[in-house]
């Protein structure tokens, strides 16, 4: 199928299943809360998770850049798990990001979770970044005109013809967009949590599903019936 | 046997005697086998004195010695039960007290509080009754070697409900380590009638040592004879639908005449629509109760004791009351639906009337007719003696790895030693060398192929080759996560507090996905009482008491356990040969007439396909009678395969004895033995299972007990401490980078044996290669009314996610252009 658009402040923006925005008339590819090395940060406090997180992610980000040739990439921040996880990268992981750093324009937004900007992968590092009438952000704010931001890994439970579904989405607001952590290891937010009420808007999910982006009515939507403790980055 | 005056030591003669009692000849079998200090598995009918019989050897030994200043344990007994390990200790103690034995007796389970469980460490009773998991427990810890130094005797109750299950792995290989510290120990197996004892013989003997004797086997005298019914209604039996709603009446009828029934269901839900049913006809005001599974611990209880005391008049019960102590005077077992399979229908059967030497009654009351079919079949098989079963599952992978973790925390191993006596547990009897290596590498660094962990391991290796835990972290971790049992996340269903806020007084508890179709407002059945849903409040559902005219019946996922091959091949049998059919009511008789009459009859060895036109839709059923797991699997293939041909398939709904797929296009030309070969289990079987939901679930399960991720415990969610991880983001990351991991194959063996069924499908494709008669019929045909009805009914676990989302999305698209 072809990929419905998402439209704020008369800008379009076309949602990936894989979890990333490109902005056509910018040639501009948006990835958020990719949060490298999270594997090894609970391998520290031993939990021994499968140690392919950061290749995985690395790998969807790579196939986003060749579905839209982007000439500039935005990291909407978090890509880091933690202040050390860069120096836990495997050598051909840092090897391979590199290398797609290397090729665009690349554009790091800072998180919480990594303030600083990476040391090895150098490239333009921000704390906030203004494209037209689009800023960008990683943590997003109340009444927000204008913004993309991520850092709440929003996601949506979606009842329907007695199957219950629980997946990443783009929350979509009248004038904001919060972006779907792309991270392989990341969980996600219920998109009626609180945070989100919180933030002055009424969001639409997009869900994300293998081969497209589905827009899903509010009234389909279930807050999630058990708390589940960690699905939200640890922020 | 010749039994003497004499046959037992004062004072247990006296004893006997005092009652009035001889003791049985199977309970001095077993004390002649312990004396010689073998091991015994005793097979005895419940009420048979089993217990005692496993008990006795040691009371006798115990009387005799000198008792030492200090504790020394002599005798432990597991039970699949917490509750019946505490029962059970109340009914040994009794006869102790009554000879004055100086005999201490105690129980330990996760009930047990700390400061009893601190001392019975230094001073060990010289009984302790407990279960599998606080057994692995204490091997786990550093003293093991003390505490069990001077074990003799271990007695393992309702043996054949534990054998072949993962606790039953679990339980194997703490004996296997028992054996190790305690050499000359004796196992004392108590199982009720099973179809091969071979299995639990070598449950209780050594594997790979040729030294080793066999365990002994000893059989208590049968009881008698049970008198089955099959009830005969003489309202219309449905075509399908499994609440047996027309028979409720007589059913009832049958309570009045006697005096305690066990009305036996197969679901949660049945229970409850039962009890309710029974409820609404009580014109009588009998004392009938409920008990299931999902009802508070403290509310079964009360049943039980009210059982006891002989104030009910029946019980609406699941296989809750399958296990455990004898609660009264039962004289009529009911059982509603059909029973799955002659074992389980036996020991529910030998629930009724617990003197030996009178028959138990019980009355099978099928819910529609194609299980009047198998209530016969059923009936049949009770007299001839008959029973079904499993063979043993080979142990599970992710049991190993939690064991091995345990093994560690315990003192240093050496791998090569570990091996050998994991391979003495006899459903590790086969375990290969590559597999013990990849759950030891599992447990250190986690087994990745990428080996990016070695700093952060959780055992770490001598020069002399002593594998050890790193530090106590990962034993407490261990501690936090052993048991083979892993909980659904589920809710307490708590009444409203009146006064405040708060919740109060829970109900019971229920799985999660027990509210999925629930919204605030909504009435529903539990516990027999109506209640409405008011809020969910992190992990409490909060309901009020409310009246409702038209109360839901929610469904209960749960496990559906297949109906046994041994029945099948009996209605199989049945159903071709109109001989043997005037054991049906009449209005079986004629449908079957019928069927034989305008379509075919499917024969024992060949599977009959139909194919017909149904409104505006084309069908295709068939007849494999190889139960609901089997046929869902074999309804997920072949639709994926009539996808390719071009047939357009919209669905498919099992039943235990045929499958229907339907589809826009006609399929009466399809290539059959094409459609129905082997290789089905290849290719279209790995593309399914990469995104179904109940494959993530047994992967969870399986990275829980291995100790990958942590089990969630009651109270946890709330403190918010514990790291939760979502198993699926782990799933789908192993299936891309490393297929045959550890946790991926022990995921895989589960599901293969488990809601798949694999095993029986693929027995099933191989007896029809080459035998599939196809019938194209121009109607629907008699036999596959069942079916038919089915659909709508049953809920299809589709997994086709990406129809659902397209599907919700496009509901909200046509929504926003109808209202424009």
């Amino acid at each position: 199928m072809t990929n419905p658009v998402i439209r704020i402040c008369d800008e379009a923006f076309t949602p990936d299943p894989l979890g990333g925005l490109f902005w056509a008339r910018e040639k501009t590819l948006i990835v958020s809360d990719l949060h490298f090395e999270k594997g090894s940060s609970f391998a520290e406090r031993g939990v021994l998770l499968p140690p392919y997180d950061t290749k995985t992610t690395i790998d969807r980000v790579r196939a986003l850049m060749r579905r839209y040739a982007p000439g500039r990439v935005i990291s909407l921040g978090d890509a880091f798990h933690d202040g050390r996880a860069e120096d836990r990268l495997d050598a051909n992981d840092l090897q391979a990001l590199a290398d797609l750093v290397k090729s665009v324009e690349w554009i790091w937004i800072e998180g919480n979770h990594d303030p600083a900007p990476p040391k090895r992968l150098a490239a333009r590092s921000e704390k906030q970044l203004r494209i037209g009438e689009i800023s960008f952000v990683h943590e997003p704010t109340a009444n927000a005109r204008g913004e993309i931001a991520g850092h709440l890994h929003p996601c949506a439970s979606i009842v329907h013809e007695r199957r219950r579904l629980r997946r990443r989405c783009f929350a979509v607001g009248a004038e904001q967009i919060v972006m779907p952590a792309l991270g392989a290891y990341t969980g996600g937010l219920n998109i009626l949590d609180l945070a989100f009420e919180s933030l002055g808007a009424v969001f639409q999910p997009w869900v994300m599903g293998e081969k497209g982006v589905y827009p899903i009515a509010r009234d389909k939507i279930r807050p999630d019936t058990l708390r589940r403790h960690g699905d939200r980055a640890a922020s | 046997m010749s039994r003497d005056d004499k046959a037992l030591p004062s004072p247990f003669q006296e004893w006997f005697d005092g009652r009035g009692w001889a003791p049985r000849g199977h309970q001095l079998d077993c004390l002649r086998a312990a004396d010689a200090g073998r091991s015994f598995l005793l097979i005895a009918p419940t009420g048979g004195g089993k217990t005692l019989a496993g008990f006795l050897p040691s009371l006798i030994a115990l009387n005799r010695r000198e008792r030492p200043e200090t504790g020394r344990l002599h005798t432990l007994y597991i039970s699949p039960l917490k509750a019946l390990a505490v029962d059970i200790a109340r009914n040994v103690q009794t006869p102790v007290a009554e000879m004055g034995l100086d005999i201490a007796i105690e129980t330990r389970t996760g009930d047990t509080p700390q400061s009893r469980r601190q001392r019975q460490r230094l001073n060990p009773p010289d009984i302790l009754l407990t279960t599998p998991e606080s057994l692995s427990l204490l091997l786990a810890a550093p003293d093991a070697s003390d505490f069990f130094g001077g074990l003799n005797a271990l007695i393992l109750d309702e043996l054949h409900a534990l054998a072949s299950n993962k606790r039953g792995h679990l339980l194997s290989l703490a004996i296997a380590r028992l054996r190790k510290i305690a050499p000359n120990l004796a196992l004392a197996g108590l199982s009720a009638t099973v179809p091969d004892p071979k299995p639990l013989l070598n449950f209780l003997t050594p594997q790979n040592d040729p030294a080793a004797s066999q365990a002994e086997l000893v059989l208590g005298a049968p009881g008698a004879q049970p008198v089955v019914d099959v009830l005969v209604s003489k309202e219309r039996i449905p075509w399908s639908g499994h609440s047996g709603r027309h028979s409720f009446l007589e059913v009832y009828e049958q309570i009045r005449k006697a005096s305690l029934t066990l009305v036996f269901v197969n679901t949660r839900s049945q229970a409850e629509a039962t009890f309710a049913a029974l409820w609404d006809l009580n014109e009588d005001g009998l004392p009938i109760a409920l008990h299931h599974g999902s009802l508070n611990v403290d509310q079964r209880r009360k049943v039980e004791a009210a059982m006891a005391k002989g104030v009910l008049r029946a019980v609406v019960c699941t296989s809750t009351l399958d296990l455990g102590i004898d609660w009264g005077d039962v004289d009529l077992v009911v059982q509603m639906g059909a029973p799955k399979g002659a074992s389980r229908l036996t020991q529910r059967i030998g629930r009724a009337n617990h003197r030996m030497n009178e028959p138990s009654r019980a009355l099978l009351v099928p819910a529609n007719r194609m299980e009047v079919l198998e209530c016969i079949a059923a009936k049949q098989a009770i007299e001839e003696g008959a029973l079904d079963g499993a063979p043993p599952r080979v142990g599970a992978l992710d049991i190993l790895a939690q064991h091995i973790l345990g093994m560690a925390c315990s003192g240093p191993f050496q791998a090569d030693d570990l091996y050998e006596e994991i391979r003495s547990a006899a459903p590790y009897a086969t375990l290969s060398r590559k597999d013990f290596d990849d759950a030891l590498a599992f447990v250190s660094t986690g087994g990745y192929s990428l080996s990016r962990y070695e700093r952060y391991r959780k055992l770490i290796v001598s020069p002399d080759g002593d594998y050890q835990v790193r530090d106590r972290r990962v034993a407490q971790q261990y501690r936090m996560n052993v048991g083979a049992i892993v909980e659904a996340p589920s809710l307490n269903i708590r009444l409203a507090g009146k006064t405040s806020k708060r919740a109060g007084y829970k109900l019971g508890e229920a799985e999660e996905w027990f509210f999925e179709g629930l919204a605030p407002g909504d009435a529903f059945y539990f516990g027999g009482e109506v209640l409405r849903l008011e809020r969910i409040e992190g992990t409490d559902a909060v309901v009020t008491r409310t009246i409702s005219d038209n109360p839901r019946l929610p469904v209960w996922g749960g496990a559906k356990f297949p109906w046994s091959t041994f029945l099948a091949d009996k209605v199989r049998y049945m159903l071709y040969h109109p001989e043997t059919w005037s054991a049906y009511p009449e209005q079986v008789q004629f449908w079957l007439n019928k069927q034989r009459e305008v379509a075919k009859l499917p024969k024992p060895d060949e599977l009959l396909v139909e194919t017909f036109p149904y409104a505006d839709r084309y069908f295709l059923v068939c007849y494999p009678f190889d139960g609901w797991l089997a046929h869902q699997t074999l309804g997920i293939l072949l639709t994926r395969r009539l996808e390719r041909l071009g047939a357009q398939p919209i669905g498919y709904v099992p039943t235990e004895y045929a499958l229907s797929v339907w589809a826009r296009r006609d399929m009466r030309d399809v290539d059959m033995s094409a459609l129905f070969d082997e290789d089905m289990l290849g290719d279209d079987l790995e593309s399914w299972l990469a995104d179904a939901l109940l494959m993530k679930r047994t992967f969870r399960n399986c990275a829980v007990i291995a100790g990958l991720i942590e089990r969630k415990h009651p109270g946890q969610e709330k403190t918010g401490r514990q790291i939760a991880f979502s198993s699926d983001l782990i799933y789908d990351v192993l299936r891309e980078h490393e297929p045959d991991h550890l946790l991926m194959r022990a995921a895989w063996d589960d599901a293969a044996g488990g809601f798949l069924d694999l095993a029986r499908l693929q027995a099933l494709l191989t007896r029809v290669a080459g035998k599939i008669a196809v019938s194209a019929l121009k109607r629907v045909s008699p036999l596959a009314v069942p079916v038919m009805l089915e659909i709508g009914r049953e809920i299809v676990a589709r997994d086709a996610s990406e129809a659902v989302l397209q599907s919700a999305s496009e509901a909200i698209i046509e929504e926003a252009m109808g209202s424009a």
